[in-house]
């Protein structure tokens, strides 16, 4: 379990500045929720701590970010070891093409793990973290497309975990979820805060409230206030902060 | 006045959309009839005689043959079967003889000579005589002489038969007196040469697609994509130039032939042209995977040829096929280039060193010299339907897979 550190981040997209001297430091065991409005560059920041904006070319970063004391953007690590550590969810459901079991299991194979009772074993208790065997145990052997879409973002969040993460990052992922799945899927980041770490990028200032111990706003790049969700509802300090959350921008 | 002007604008309109609905139904129309066309120009071989038109085998009327296959004519009249045993006739005098129009001379005697030197009037009656004096003899003469008392037998060899022509492994369409219609050496001649051709394109394309899709800086793939495209543009007279001067001599060195006009000439000129659009199509198909596809497998720690092998190629396996199954269409359907480095021996062909010829090097060299209606015309116009059902499977193979992968993306 490890705490996120960030000191004096800047990035850049070609001459774009998306993030500005970001400082901040993401508490182990809890759920932290970034809001703000669209292009606050939150998504960008999240997307920073597996290092999956490396695929995007031209891109620029400055300062530092450590995972557990690691600084994970020096030259020696292993960025598909730090992604093993750091799971993530993404926006829209995304399995892969293949059958439930497998969607599963790919995230070992890929690690090497040949062993099948063990692989059989970590698909089942995934499953299980994820909420969703009792759903699917019977029909292992479909195509992860058979599922709904709630089902299908639970299977996305039951694939991280079987890769044993220490950090879960979730990229709005309710945002293509009806209200009955999204419900599902909250509940599921309520028990999952217990063994991980979560971050999650949320539009929605309700799930952000009902899910999250702390809260970050950003806006146009710069972290504006950063504290105890409860307090950030109720009585943020800065100004920006209270017109987003009542509504009069965003 | 604000109705008069609709009026004219809806005028026009109906106009435009007249004018697009006609050129639509008139391309309909020009390919059905050149299809309906290459059947009907074809159809007639199956109703023609074996034998040359005119013409007629005849034996001694004592001779118990009934039946000739036209491989068998064509083995007795280039006499590689001598003897009747072989043909399943008991006979005095086992040695075959072979009775053309300018060997008549020879058998006739003086005072035939003399009558026909009268008049040709009197040909069928020598002719006649020698055959009935020649119980071994067999002969293939113009039917006109032999229809006034006729003593001995003619063989009726009956219509070119499917099961002759499909299954057929020799292709002479001049010779006589049959001319042989076997199509199966060209047919697998075609299918040799462009199985050959995939086998070469479809692992280079492949692995170009990727490097273009998946790895290419931006820099590079801008300079690639027109090169590629400039591939497809070469006229393919110019790649039959490239490969007989030098791929043809270099495969003569490399393997120490006795020729280099091979099937593998073939496959390799029609592998590069066939790479263009192996390259181009699976190139879009790798390039439609969903980023968030692959940014899921990086997330859960694969690295980047993991995640190209086990989860972008699949995704995009449907693509990737139907641009090899354009490419093998682009391969058979080819015609100079094939012509030009095969060396157009139409033998059933073993191994990728010997020359073969295809279908469309057949239709294009033989068919300025098939009189017009004849059977080698009809037999030509069969072997472009052939080709015509050939790539048409091609294509409905591509219809079905890509509406497979529609289905996939849900």
């Amino acid at each position: 379990m490890y705490n996120i550190e960030t000191k004096n981040l800047d990035f850049y997209y070609g001459d774009f500045h998306a993030l500005k001297d970001i400082s901040m430091t993401i508490e182990k065991n809890e759920v932290t929720a970034f809001i703000g409005p669209s292009g606050c560059g939150k998504s960008t920041y999240l997307r920073l701590f597996n290092r999956m904006n490396d695929l995007i070319p031209n891109t620029k970063m400055t300062g530092e970010i450590t995972i557990g004391g690691k600084d994970i953007y020096s030259k020696n690590i292993l960025v598909d070891q730090l992604r093993k550590e750091v799971g993530m969810v993404f926006q829209k459901p995304n399995p892969f093409p293949k059958t439930i079991f497998e969607n599963i299991a790919y995230g070992l194979r890929v690690n090497g793990e040949k062993d099948k009772a063990f692989i059989e074993a970590t698909v089942e208790d995934a499953l299980k973290g994820a909420a969703l065997w009792t759903e699917v145990k019977d029909k292992l052997k479909k195509s992860a497309f058979e599922l709904s879409g709630g089902q299908q973002q639970r299977l996305c969040i039951a694939r991280a975990l079987a890769v044993k993460p220490n950090v879960i990052l979730m990229d709005e992922p309710c945002s293509a979820l009806d209200p009955i799945s999204t419900l599902k899927v909250e509940e599921l980041i309520h028990e999952l805060k217990e063994k991980y770490t979560i971050v999650i990028v949320t539009h929605n200032m309700q799930q952000a409230a009902r899910v999250s111990d702390k809260t970050a706003f950003f806006y146009l790049g710069e972290l504006i206030e950063y504290g105890p969700t409860a307090k950030i509802f109720t009585n943020p300090d800065k100004e920006a902060t209270q017109n987003y959350i009542t509504g009069r921008f965003g | 006045m604000n109705k008069i002007f609709r009026g004219r604008k809806y005028f026009l309109e109906a106009i435009w959309e007249g004018l697009l609905k006609i050129s639509g139904s008139i391309t309909s129309i020009v390919v059905l009839l050149i299809v309906v066309f290459l059947f009907k120009e074809g159809m007639g071989l199956f109703n023609s005689k074996k034998i040359e038109d005119g013409y007629s085998i005849a034996i001694n009327k004592t001779n118990t043959l009934t039946k000739l296959s036209s491989e068998e004519v064509k083995n007795v009249f280039d006499a590689e079967i001598t003897s009747w045993k072989a043909l399943g006739v008991k006979m005095e005098n086992d040695e075959i003889v072979v009775l053309r129009l300018n060997d008549v001379e020879s058998y006739a005697n003086e005072e035939e000579m003399a009558l026909l030197d009268q008049s040709f009037d009197n040909l069928p009656k020598v002719i006649n005589r020698i055959i009935e004096d020649n119980p071994n003899m067999i002969a293939f003469v113009p039917e006109t002489y032999l229809n006034k008392g006729f003593s001995g037998k003619k063989i009726d060899l009956g219509n070119i038969s499917p099961k002759e022509f499909f299954g057929g492994k020799e292709w002479f369409p001049t010779a006589q007196p049959v001319p042989q219609f076997g199509v199966l050496p060209i047919i697998l001649g075609t299918l040799w040469v462009s199985l050959g051709a995939i086998l070469l394109a479809l692992p280079f394309g492949l692995a170009v697609s990727i490097y273009m899709s998946e790895l290419a800086s931006t820099r590079i793939y801008k300079l690639m994509k027109p090169v590629i495209e400039l591939l497809a543009g070469i006229p393919s007279v110019v790649y039959g130039f490239f490969g007989l001067i030098v791929i043809v001599p270099l495969i003569q060195k490399v393997f120490n032939l006795p020729v280099g006009e091979t099937a593998m000439a073939g496959s390799i000129v029609l592998g590069i042209m066939a790479l263009p659009t192996i390259i181009t199509i699976s190139e879009d198909a790798l390039r439609t995977v969903p980023r968030a596809m692959k940014e899921a497998s990086l997330a859960l720690g694969a690295n980047k040829w993991q995640t190209i092998i086990k989860v972008t190629i699949p995704y995009a396996i449907s693509g990737i096929t139907a641009a090899v199954v354009l490419g093998i269409g682009r391969a058979i359907g080819e015609t100079m280039a094939v012509l030009m480095v095969t060396g157009n021996a139409a033998v059933i062909p073993h191994t990728l060193l010997e020359p073969v010829r295809t279908i469309p090097a057949t239709i294009a060299a033989e068919l300025g010299e098939a009189p017009s209606g004849g059977v080698h015309y009809q037999a030509l116009f069969v072997l472009g339907c052939i080709l015509f059902i050939l790539t048409l499977i091609i294509n409905l193979t591509v219809e079905y897979v890509s509406s497979k992968n529609k289905h996939k993306a849900h």
